[in-house]
């Protein structure tokens, strides 16, 4: 029988649905559940096939070189290795994971051909018998490096006379249509600032974040009798690894079968398509079972991250609080390659300048490349770093003014009816009701005025 | 250097199986026996996955080289249920809503299955204290230690029954 947690005002959405609600605020088991708790929850590594092999990576150990050679053959001496994979044995080498979606260029090679990028890149794959023995043998591949300049700040890569990091760009920064950064215009920034009592600016920094889930990348391929390969991984993505690893391979999507979808903690870590192609290829080498999975140290060093953000937000405000231009300049740190940055940098921008009311407005949004670890997607990147840098620059703008932050928030909340920066309409608002009842539970007094306030209240800008 | 054979009783059965040096309880149990719900998570004794237990300890069983532990008691998550019956442990978890992703349950049930053998009725702080060993990137903490506590009363509920 299940049991009601809490009542629904049924009313409240009466005007949209005539169904009987039952099931917010009902919980349901989840279906999962059991096999978790009988340790019977099939993960990709708990798959065994007679005859694996298991693959490791030789990585970079530079954050920017050109690679002048490559000797493979005392990794091919240790007992066990059955082959070392280079870039020539790659049918596609390059290229960008959301060119599922039409992005371009494909910038990133699967195993690096004349230089690297970025500390940890990987150069060659070793298959072999065992664990170790793959290791032993990437271990033991030599790489001879000529040393480039690295460039690890976003504002220092956008400078011009910066070493180009990714020369498939051929400058630091992803092109949006035209464009050097993702763009918003809205009304006149500098006559918004002319108007205003008082100008601030502040600059806000994140770091950073690696999802560090307990299971790590990787996948299990076995080629199967009819010529298919079959792929157990743990992508949060199995459509983007598919049809990526088709491509990569030069073989129809048919071809693969992906079992997927038991994912032992993702965050968004596990979208980009690491570990399959290189292990598609292997098995396809040796007609052999092939295991390519992270080492912990892996997955902290090489694995995507969230991108490093620096936001660097002007308000002009007058001394009652009224926001009158916002002017934000923001930068993603992309790492060497794009993969998810590119469509991060314009969630960004689009979650710009806030929700709030705001009638100039000035945005320009770079999404950067440098020597760091490529960065990727990570639950609600592109925005979750804009809220700290948005909210913070709110409390601090109402410290400022001796304002209650609270109040002022509620001064600049969108309402129904008001146009964003980005000409969207805004309709169905709520964030003046949820404001006023987060103050009511935590006893936060509100002036009537501000009590009395509601989205639909027509007062907005 | 040669194989060894080992010995060892798994959830109450006998087993026996060849080990190459260095083989780590968690391969022997993943690899050997086909017990695979103890996981990998860093194979360095520092994330709980692997937890098993092991003559009534809780040990990390990547850290543990098999061949030194020859006539040794292991128990598994696999040996938690009574067939397909859960152990007040397991059906509290499943609906205290205790499991996210589910990769750290199978160390998180063995530590506490190995609290509540050697304190049937703990604290919260020492349900804390008995997980603080095991990760769970979720972060689904609060439901966990309820559960533990949940399966605590319902085992300890169980047992009044059947003293009775």
């Amino acid at each position: 029988m299940p049991m009601r947690l809490a009542t629904i005002d049924a009313d409240y959405f009466a005007d949209e649905r005539d169904a009987d609600l039952q099931v917010v605020g009902t919980p349901a088991p989840r279906a999962d559940a059991r096999g978790h708790v009988m340790g019977q929850t099939q993960y990709f590594e708990d798959v065994h096939y007679p005859g694996m092999t298991h693959l490791k990576m030789h990585r970079s150990t530079r954050h920017h070189a050109l690679i002048r050679g490559v000797d493979t053959a005392p990794a091919l001496e240790v007992p066990g290795v059955l082959r070392v994979l280079t870039w020539r044995d790659v049918p596609n080498n390059w290229y960008t994971i959301l060119r599922l979606i039409g992005v371009e260029p494909d910038d990133e090679p699967v195993l690096a051909e004349d230089r690297v990028l970025y500390m940890g890149e990987p150069i060659c794959a070793v298959v072999a018998e065992t664990e170790a023995a793959a290791r032993e043998g990437a271990s033991r591949i030599r790489v001879d490096y000529e040393e480039l300049p690295a460039v690890f700040d976003v504002e220092e890569a956008l400078r011009p006379e910066t070493i180009v990091v990714n020369p498939r760009h051929g400058h630091n920064y992803f092109t949006y249509e035209g464009h050097n950064c993702r763009r918003i215009r809205f009304g006149d920034i500098e006559k918004g600032f002319a108007e205003a009592d008082q100008i601030f600016e502040f600059t806000y920094q994140s770091s950073p974040i690696e999802h560090a889930p307990l299971e790590t990348t990787g996948c299990i391929v076995k080629p199967e009798a009819d010529g298919r390969l079959k792929i157990h991984s743990d992508t949060q993505a199995c459509y983007f690894t598919l049809d990526n690893t088709a491509l990569t391979l030069g073989i129809p999507f048919n071809r693969l079968r992906v079992i997927g979808g038991t994912v032992g903690g993702g965050f968004g870590g596990k979208v980009d398509v690491m570990v399959e192609p290189i292990a598609c290829i292997a098995a396809q080498l040796t007609n052999r079972p092939v295991k390519y999975v992270y080492s912990r140290a892996e997955e902290m060093q090489v694995s995507s991250p969230r991108a490093a953000e620096r936001i660097i937000i002007k308000d002009g405000v007058t001394n009652d609080g009224r926001i009158l231009a916002r002017k934000i300049t923001l930068y993603v740190d992309a790492g060497a390659y794009s993969r998810h940055s590119p469509y991060g940098t314009t969630k960004a921008a689009a979650h710009m300048p806030g929700p709030y009311t705001i009638p100039n407005v000035w945005v320009d949004a770079y999404c950067v490349y440098t020597n760091r670890t490529p960065s990727s997607a990570m639950r609600g990147f592109g925005v979750t770093i804009a809220d700290f840098a948005l909210e913070s620059q709110m409390d601090r703008v109402a410290k400022a003014l001796g304002i209650d932050p609270l109040v002022m928030r509620l001064q600049n909340a969108y309402r129904d009816g008001d146009m964003k920066a980005h000409r969207k309409l805004v309709e169905g608002a709520a964030l003046i009701e949820v404001m006023q009842r987060a103050a009511e539970l935590v006893e936060h007094e509100l002036p009537a005025a501000y009590r009395a306030m509601s989205s639909t209240d027509g007062r907005g800008a | 250097m040669a194989s060894t054979i080992v010995q060892l009783t798994v959830n109450g059965q006998d087993a026996e199986f060849l080990a190459k040096p260095g083989t780590t309880l968690l391969m022997a149990l993943r690899e050997n026996l086909g017990l695979t719900a103890a996981k990998r998570g860093c194979a360095q004794g520092t994330c709980g996955t692997c937890d098993v237990i092991v003559d009534g300890r809780v040990v990390p069983s990547c850290l543990i080289p098999v061949e030194t532990i020859v006539g040794a008691a292991v128990e598994t998550l696999e040996g938690l249920a009574d067939g397909n019956a859960l152990s007040p442990l397991q059906a509290a978890f499943v609906e205290g809503f205790a499991t996210q992703c589910g990769f750290c349950t199978p160390g998180m049930l063995m530590s506490a299955t190995a609290l509540l053998a050697e304190n049937p009725a703990p604290t919260r702080g020492d349900v804390v204290r008995a997980i603080s060993g095991n990760v769970c990137r979720c972060t689904g903490y609060e439901a966990i230690v309820d559960a533990i506590l949940d399966g605590a009363a319902r085992a300890r509920a169980a047992s009044t029954a059947a003293a009775d």
